[in-house]
């Protein structure tokens, strides 16, 4: 029965007029003038309407040679693994952690305070967070003077930092909560009889995290890949600032042609890495419901 | 019996919860550390001396940014844009408890700008703005008024397409954070307030808004936060003046001394002295809801 208190004051519409407004005109706009100016001719300065597909051609140019890949498919392979490492160290560290505040820790009260413990950190900036670890993976950061005192290695580490090692270690310091939330959330929802029950069938602790825990969990996981990996194929800032501005990604090429002022090509490569991350989210909710009539 | 089973497992993941806060917190408690360096200190450890002198360098400003201004921006712009995100995630979130035409296609678009890669967001924003730059210097021409055109320059800026860019970003947590409020949200109260005759008003005034104000002051406390550390829809969307984040990606290939940690843990404080004072105004709202209510 629908209550009458929530039907009565201004009309629904009038109350989601500025919030839709804001959407319409900051984010579905913007996006339609994308898919536009991505086919407008390219010039130097100025933006002039047209239509032609020169841009994506040019996206496109040679790569048709798989053998000798051109910039763009290894620009992207590059962002690609950027998004699966992280994906991968995210969801392994993010499902432990939420499991282990979700079933081994016994009292609310604790629960909280671990949770919270764990999200202060991202509060903080991120470009702060991730010039932190130029201290510790420096040529004479904390690591390598460690591994230098051990007697690892007889002179400094060089790919600790602006490398692609550092771009995913600070992905995964930036981003691993945005898997944490979810699952301990769906974590949390489990009803906590089907693990007696599992254990009263005789389940060992992996079958019943297996069986039970893990797809019951399946909501907090997909919403948390689709977050990780959707940030990372974007990301520029990161990629720039923890690569040394050395290390190609899609985001970056990106910036670099607006920076150019080359909108139309970067419009068109904006559209392609849409329809990547597109079929990316799709392929995670199809993987995620073919799992559930498993 | 279960619970021996399981405390099993307990101190090995207990273990691997202790490396993660390491990991989480370590690196920020290094520059913090390294920020108080002494003059002579440099980017790395060991300490050379304690004091503030990075402090003071940061106070006299580094190079030719001007920090205390980008400093005032950041905050004056985070403090515009939660205001707008508490008023309109609240009044959107009213508007998704009726029937609300559109309500789905609504919903889609505010998920898929949380989950949208931010640079295509700040692209689209500026394209759009210097589309409208073309737009209102052909308008200014047309009517003539040669003065204002020469003066023109774009219509990009900070409360602008700035404020856009950032309202894409805050407004889809300020809603998400309206639906978990009012899903638990008992309309009983509603009712009775409605049988004693207030109206539609005065019940959200005084039996709505004490009831669900925690959570209010917890959107606006994500819309100061998120728009304060924002960069990547900043970049492409933000006109002549940066904001304090964009100024530090920057200023982290120029400056090579301590005192950009000593910015960080600046910023670092600000942050956590906002969601410090939301909190405290959250549990002060809940004891007084508390108390009205009797619950």
């Amino acid at each position: 029965m629908k209550s009458t208190a929530l039907t009565a004051g201004p009309p629904a519409w009038l109350q989601a007029l500025p919030f839709g407004a804001v959407f319409l005109f900051f984010f579905v706009a913007p996006l339609l003038l994308i898919g536009a100016v991505s086919f407008w001719p390219t010039s130097d300065y100025e933006l002039i309407p047209g239509f032609t597909g020169q841009n994506y051609v040019s996206i496109f140019e040679g790569c048709s040679n798989l053998a000798e890949p051109c910039v763009t498919l290894k620009t992207y392979w590059s962002t690609l693994r950027f998004s699966l490492l992280t994906w991968a160290a995210a969801l392994l560290i993010g499902f432990t952690i939420a499991y282990f505040l979700a079933f081994h820790v016994r009292s609310p009260g604790m629960q909280t305070l671990l949770f919270v413990i764990c999200t202060i950190p991202f509060w903080t900036s991120n470009v702060i967070r991730m010039i932190s670890w130029v201290p510790l993976l420096g040529r004479n950061g904390l690591v390598n003077q460690g591994l230098m005192g051990l007697g690892v290695v007889d002179k400094p580490v060089d790919w600790l930092l602006f490398s692609e090692f550092s771009v995913v270690l600070a992905f995964v310091h930036l981003y691993t909560m945005f898997m944490l939330v979810p699952i301990f959330n769906s974590m949390m929802r489990i009803d906590r009889s089907l693990l007696e029950a599992a254990d009263d069938c005789g389940a060992s602790g992996w079958q019943t995290l297996w069986n039970v825990i893990v797809p019951l969990s399946r909501t907090g996981i997909l919403i948390g890949s689709i977050f990780v990996i959707t940030i990372v194929m974007g990301d520029f800032v990161t990629v720039g600032v923890m690569g040394g501005q050395q290390i190609a990604s899609v985001g970056k090429v990106i910036q670099v042609q607006t920076s150019y002022l080359q909108f139309p090509l970067a419009a068109a490569n904006a559209v392609v890495l849409l329809a990547v991350v597109l079929m990316i989210i799709v392929a995670l909710t199809r993987l995620v419901n073919l799992r559930k009539e498993l | 019996m279960n619970r021996d089973r399981r405390s099993r497992g307990f101190w090995p993941l207990a273990l691997v919860f202790g490396l993660f806060v390491l990991f989480l917190y370590g690196p920020v408690i290094t520059i913090f550390v390294l920020s108080f360096q002494g003059p002579e200190g440099g980017l790395t450890l060991p300490m050379r001396g304690l004091s503030l002198h990075w402090y003071n360098e940061l106070w006299k400003g580094l190079g030719v940014v001007d920090i205390g201004a980008a400093l005032r921006r950041s905050l004056a712009l985070g403090a515009v844009v939660m205001v707008l995100t508490v008023l309109l995630a609240l009044s959107a979130g009213l508007a998704f408890r009726k029937r609300l035409a559109g309500a789905d296609a609504l919903f889609y678009v505010t998920v898929a700008s949380l989950i949208m890669p931010s640079i295509i967001v700040s692209l689209g924003i500026g394209l759009q703005f210097r589309l409208l730059d073309g737009g209102i210097k052909w308008l200014l021409e047309a009517v003539g008024a040669t003065a204002t055109l020469e003066s023109y320059t774009t219509s990009l800026g900070l409360y602008t397409s700035g404020l856009g860019a950032h309202l894409t970003w805050t407004l889809p947590f300020g809603l998400l954070i309206m639906f978990a409020v009012f899903n638990r949200f008992n309309p009983a109260y509603e009712e009775a307030a409605r049988d004693q005759g207030a109206t539609p008003w005065q019940t959200f005034r005084h039996v709505v808004l004490p009831l669900i104000g925690p959570s209010v002051v917890g959107i606006g406390m994500f819309g100061f936060t998120l728009s304060w550390d924002e960069i990547a829809r900043s970049s492409q969307a933000i006109g002549d003046l940066n904001t304090l984040p964009l100024e530090l990606q920057g200023l982290t290939t120029t400056v090579t001394t301590p005192s950009i940690y000593a910015l960080g843990t600046v910023t670092t404080g600000i942050s956590l002295l906002v969601v410090g004072l939301a909190l405290l105004g959250a549990a002060a709202l809940r004891r007084r809801g508390g108390r009205r209510t009797g619950a």
